[in-house]
């Protein structure tokens, strides 16, 4: 009942204009996926992509190539802050070699990805969206990053985000904001023209959430397969669920946090971005396990690969609903899917349990506090002296120091460092700092409580409503905002769970909507099982960029041609 | 990395203060704030010497002093703390750091396995108790050879605490008497040691090096339960003596590797604790023992001068001989302590605790350190006492020297001659010419074996102990001769012909026959002066002894 009701298709009769000739690109695109499909298969929809390159259908290097000219055809987006053209193309040439000889390194072998611009790349720079790196050219790169390169994939750049990932919004970064590609889809701009008070149509674009904005936006505008996010209170599900990306973030000592350029250690966590969830388990099959380099990951053997089962019967799975999460600030179309989703698994022979996480409200505060702690902490090391940005300041070192970190941090990051370094004072450490950490074990001990009582997954909105233009999301500063947007999602990362945010339906508004689902620690295979069943009932649509879509409208409604799955 | 390592940094005033004069750059933070338990009681164990001003006036009570000592300890190991650049001294600058050591940003500490191990091993030896848990904190503060802007260290539950040091004091008429004192110790803590800054006045530049930043230290916390510059020099000594037997540190204050901050106050005894200063930069046992009491008379003085001691950090100056205050401008620093996330609790085990199967790559289990632990300084010292029967004292001093010990024991394994013969040599003569000439054990011109073949011809009476003395010093002069071929060419065999002894002293006693007349008269001692005559012409190959005898015989006669 709910299949029906959820999968919002697009009934508009009318073609809409395109908002720029760039948008032609994104549609050649697919339409030569199209075509190369059609070259060699016949009527189905396109093969998805993994497969295509073990039959040599497509070479790397021409995937590579496409996704590099669609990346500079949505520039506008900000997605990117780096492209990496010539580390992608090398690599996708030394891909193609291993497909020629038989000698693939798997399922990500010569498939194009993106990097949130926080984790460490080797010779590529990485800047946190800060001037405080700009320029910074690390020597290493992050585990996770390595391991990607390892399967073979290949990296097509590193994504914009808010100043060292500190924001819901990704427009607080030095390279300025990241436009949601669904600001120039087919469906949000039909739903605005149906809608007379709406103008000035190009001043209204979305923000993407963040602060993995980048990453979201630039698997959402299909100019790469999977992209890294990192998730401190939300970071990769918020800006999944405005981009209507599956964002999953694992659990915390599952993957490698080594070249993560820190926000809050005790509680970042790399997250991935994908267009399916079959797609996510894929790549945390290439990232989870223990680092030697990472003393916090987990030892204890974990099954390997991440291989989804498809459910058949959900009538064995408890699905809680945390009552707390109705909050008044939630809007009303994220509440009703939400309460479809639950009825959904109920008819399906689930069985529903109101639950109570009776330290919700307390959360957010107590994560502001041990944020902030720990951003003070790490962010003492840009000093200037080392690497990164210097001022021409030389009275004195403290000068030399003031200075550096006055012009090298924005206002957000400053602000936390001050508030971090107030709640650790000798004399304030108690009070806060201490009571925080208290705090949050309670919070921990509600999920621990909850799953005891026998609940296998808690479902949750992820957001309070759907992606908001930008002009109305900078009325807020980026405290108020990220106290509003990370509401949902950061308990789980002071908790150390996993969780997963997935695209549910287009809001009214023609906007995706996700809902997000929380698992027991270390039962990510459990949790993914869980929300692929529920992708592949609620059949949300794709992303229709632009009106020569209408061509292709069979194929690309058809939610398989463009998730573009890794797997076969 | 974005810049080289070596860069200037503008310096500002302050950074004067903090100095040692010219090149010494070594500079340690104020200590953690936990440090000494000031309202504890004093040890039973120490007895505290009393201080009186030059002139006491009428009614007036004696001073006591406090003294606590901080102790950092570099652990030898192969690699850093928490990163895999390797530990050496003297290395070409920034040639040992790992990306960890320079703070790039996505680096996580991964803790040395040594190091905690180096940890266990001397808390054990220490009498500490060790705890199964310990944390690491972060520590903050802004420097620039400090990094990432703080140290980790063990602030809240160190990796051992509880424990005792006891040392030996000379006391007695000629300071040959050895009495036992106790020091506490507070804790035993894992640390980061900073990098270096070199100063370089002229161009207004600082130079870091972080070579030695990341290195483990273990910080060693003394209850302030010390009451002199000899106490804390002795306490040291022999703490430096444990590290050095464990193997755990090098412990050579010179190169840096044993480092001391002292805290110090005076009282009248039965009253509260005086406000303390706490003096650094002491980089030799010598000047620990002076730093800490000038300090303490400075503080009588100041006190009996209607002064007031105020709670600061104070540097010694070596060359002056005095403590300085370092006039910190920024006033007591709030180093905003924070468990360290990166690092899960350092859970240790033992024979009862251990789980069933566990890697013995991933566990340290205290149980099996503590089967490995070596002779420790004290029981060295009661085997000497037991085993060749030397005084307490000597044990001390073959002990304090380096590589004292190890000659001793070289030239009894291959001597025939008394344990007692070769303490007395070794002590006396030996030590004796190495003081004189500064010279280390090491460096000595005679080796074990030589000075075993001269007590050899000593025992077996081939020699007078007098010849002895000039063969050794034939010895020092690095002629490459053993001591038998200088008895051979300068003649210096015993007199065995007692013919020829007798003829000798015959004709020395037709040569002074006042000296005989005045024998004769009843004067026995001067029989010395002919005995002395007798030698004199046997060039000190005759034994004294046999020469009296001679002589006694014949004048008897």
């Amino acid at each position: 009942m709910l299949k029906g009701s959820v999968t919002i298709k697009d009934g508009c009769g009318h073609v809409p204009s395109l908002a720029t000739g760039d948008l032609f690109f994104l549609l050649a695109w697919l339409l030569w996926w199209q075509a190369g499909h059609e070259d060699h298969a016949g009527p189905d929809p396109p093969r998805k992509v993994s497969a295509a390159l073990k039959q040599g259908q497509i070479t790397p290097t021409e995937l590579c190539q496409k996704c590099l000219s669609l990346i500079k055809k949505t520039k506008f987006l900000n997605a990117y802050i780096t492209v990496s053209e010539e580390v992608a193309l090398k690599q996708a040439e030394e891909s193609e070699k291993r497909y020629k000889n038989g000698q693939s390194l798997g399922d990500l072998d010569g498939i194009p990805v993106a990097v949130k611009d926080n984790f460490s790349t080797s010779g590529i720079e990485t800047t946190c969206a800060s001037n405080m790196l700009k320029g910074y050219i690390p020597p290493y790169n992050a585990t996770v990053v390595q391991k990607l390169l390892d399967q073979g994939a290949l990296l097509m750049g590193k994504t914009n985000l808010d100043e060292f990932a500190m924001g819901s919004g990704s427009t607080d970064g030095i390279f300025g904001p990241v436009k949601n590609p669904w600001s120039y889809s087919k469906q949000y701009r039909e739903k605005r023209k149906q809608n007379p008070h709406n103008k000035n149509e190009d001043s209204d674009w979305l923000i993407t959430g963040g602060s993995s904005g980048g990453s979201a936006a630039a698997v959402s505008a299909f100019t790469c397969y999977a992209a890294l996010g990192s998730d401190t209170g939300g970071s990769t599900r918020n800006p999944a669920a405005h981009c209507g990306l599956v964002g999953f973030k694992p659990s915390y000592g599952l993957v490698s946090r080594h070249g993560l350029i820190p926000l809050v250690n005790s509680m970042d966590v790399p997250g991935i971005l994908t267009r399916c969830v079959d797609d996510a388990a894929v790549v945390l099959g290439a990232l989870a396990g223990p680092d030697p380099k990472d003393s916090t990951t987990v030892h204890d053997p974990i099954n390997k690969p991440f291989m989804l089962p498809s459910l058949a019967d959900v009538s064995k799975l408890c699905i809680g609903i945390p009552k707390e999460y109705l909050i008044p600030e939630l809007s009303s179309e994220v509440r009703s899917l939400w309460s479809k989703a639950a009825d959904l698994f109920e008819s399906e022979g689930a069985k529903v349990l109101e639950v109570s996480l009776p330290h919700t409200s307390y959360s957010i505060v107590c994560y502001h506090v041990l944020c902030t702690t720990e951003v003070a902490s790490n962010m003492a090391r840009f000093d200037g002296l080392q690497y990164g940005h210097r001022c021409d300041i030389n009275v004195s070192t403290e000068a030399m120091y003031a200075a550096t970190r006055r012009e090298g941090f924005n206002d957000v990051v400053r602000g936390r460092i001050l508030s971090g370094n107030f709640f650790l004072l000798k004399e304030n450490y108690e009070n806060y700092f201490v009571k925080a950490q208290k705090v949050r074990r309670l919070i921990a001990n509600d999920f621990v409580n909850a799953f005891n009582s026998g609940v296998d997954v808690l479902l949750t909105p992820t957001t309070l409503s759907e992606a908001v233009p930008y002009l109305e999301f900078i009325k807020e500063d980026n405290r108020t905002r990220s106290a509003q947007d990370d509401i949902f999602t950061q308990a789980v990362n002071m908790a150390g769970l996993p969780a997963v945010s997935i695209p549910v339906a287009l809001s009214n508004q023609g906007l995706p909507i996700g809902l997000q689902f929380i698992g027991r620690a270390f039962c990510d295979q459990q949790l993914l099982t869980v929300a692929k069943w529920f992708e592949k009932q609620v059949q949300f649509p794709v992303i229709q960029l632009q009106e020569l879509m209408d061509d292709c409208s069979a194929v690309l409604e058809n939610e398989k041609s463009a998730s573009v799955s890794l797997k076969q | 990395m974005a810049a080289p390592m070596q860069r200037w940094v503008g310096r500002g005033r302050h950074w004067t203060f903090a100095r040692v004069d010219g090149g010494s750059c070594h500079r340690r933070e104020a200590p953690t704030g936990s440090t000494s338990n000031r309202i504890r009681g004093r040890s039973s164990v120490a007895q505290q010497p009393l201080y009186t001003t030059q002139k006491p006036r009428k009614g007036e009570h004696k001073w006591a002093a406090v003294v606590g000592l901080e102790i950092h300890a570099q652990i030898s190991s192969n690699s850093k703390l928490f990163s895999g650049s390797q530990v050496r001294f003297s290395a070409p600058p920034n040639s040992l750091v790992s990306f960890f050591d320079a703070s790039l940003p996505g680096t996580l500490p991964v803790l040395n396995r040594r190091c905690v191990e180096a940890a266990v091993m001397t808390g054990l030896a220490l009498n500490c108790h060790i705890n199964k848990k310990s944390l690491f904190d972060r520590k903050h503060y802004f420097y620039a050879d400090l990094p990432a802007g703080y140290q980790i260290t063990q602030q809240r539950l160190p990796i051992a605490v509880n424990g005792s040091l006891t040392y030996g004091v000379c006391a007695g008429k000629k300071q040959s008497q050895v009495i036992p004192k106790t020091v506490r110790i507070k804790q035993i803590q894992l640390e980061q040691d900073s990098g270096k800054s070199l100063h370089d006045d002229l161009r207004s530049q600082t130079l870091i090096d972080l070579n030695r930043a990341g290195v483990g230290l273990l910080e060693v916390v003394l209850e302030p339960d010390l009451s002199c510059g000899e106490e804390a020099a002795t306490a040291v000594r022999e703490l430096q003596l444990i590290l050095q037997a464990l193997g755990t540190s090098q412990a050579n204050m010179a190169e840096g590797q044993l480092r001391v901050d002292a805290n110090i106050s005076v009282h009248h005894p039965g009253e509260p604790l005086g406000v303390r200063t706490e003096v650094k930069n002491l980089n030799s046992i010598r000047f620990l023992a002076k730093a800490i009491d000038y300090e303490i008379q400075r503080q009588i003085n100041e006190l009996e001068n209607g002064g007031e001691i105020l709670n600061e950090t104070r540097s010694f100056h070596y060359q002056l001989g005095c403590t300085m205050s370092m006039r910190d401008k920024e006033g007591k620093q709030d180093y905003r302590f924070m468990p360290e996330p990166n690092l899960p609790p350092l859970v240790l085990y033992d024979a009862t605790s251990l789980p069933a199967g566990a890697d013995p790559q991933q566990v340290i289990n205290i149980d099996q350190i503590r089967e490995t632990l070596p002779e420790l300084p004290s029981v060295t010292r009661e085997r000497l006492v037991q085993q060749y029967g030397m005084l307490l004292e000597h044990s001390f001093t073959l002990l304090n020297e380096v590589g004292l010990l190890e000659f001793f024991q070289n030239v009894i394994k291959e001597t025939r001659a008394e344990p007692k013969k070769v303490t007395s040599w070794v002590l006396n003569t030996f030590l004796g010419y190495l003081k004189q000439q500064n010279l280390a054990v090491s460096e000595s011109p005679v080796t074990p074996s030589a000075l075993a073949e001269l007590l050899d011809l000593l025992d077996s009476r081939t020699i007078s102990s007098a010849a002895a003395k000039q063969v050794f010093e034939e010895l020092w002069k690095r002629e490459g001769k053993t001591p038998g071929q200088i008895v051979s060419e300068k003649q210096l065999e015993l007199m065995e012909d007692r013919g020829a002894l007798e003829q000798l002293c015959h004709s020395m006693m037709e040569a002074h026959p006042q000296v005989v007349m005045d024998l004769k008269k009843g004067n026995p001692r001067v029989i010395n002066k002919l005995i002395g005559l007798v030698r004199k012409a046997t060039q000190n190959r005759a034994d004294p002894a046999m020469i009296k005898e001679i002589l006694e015989k014949k004048l008897s006669s």
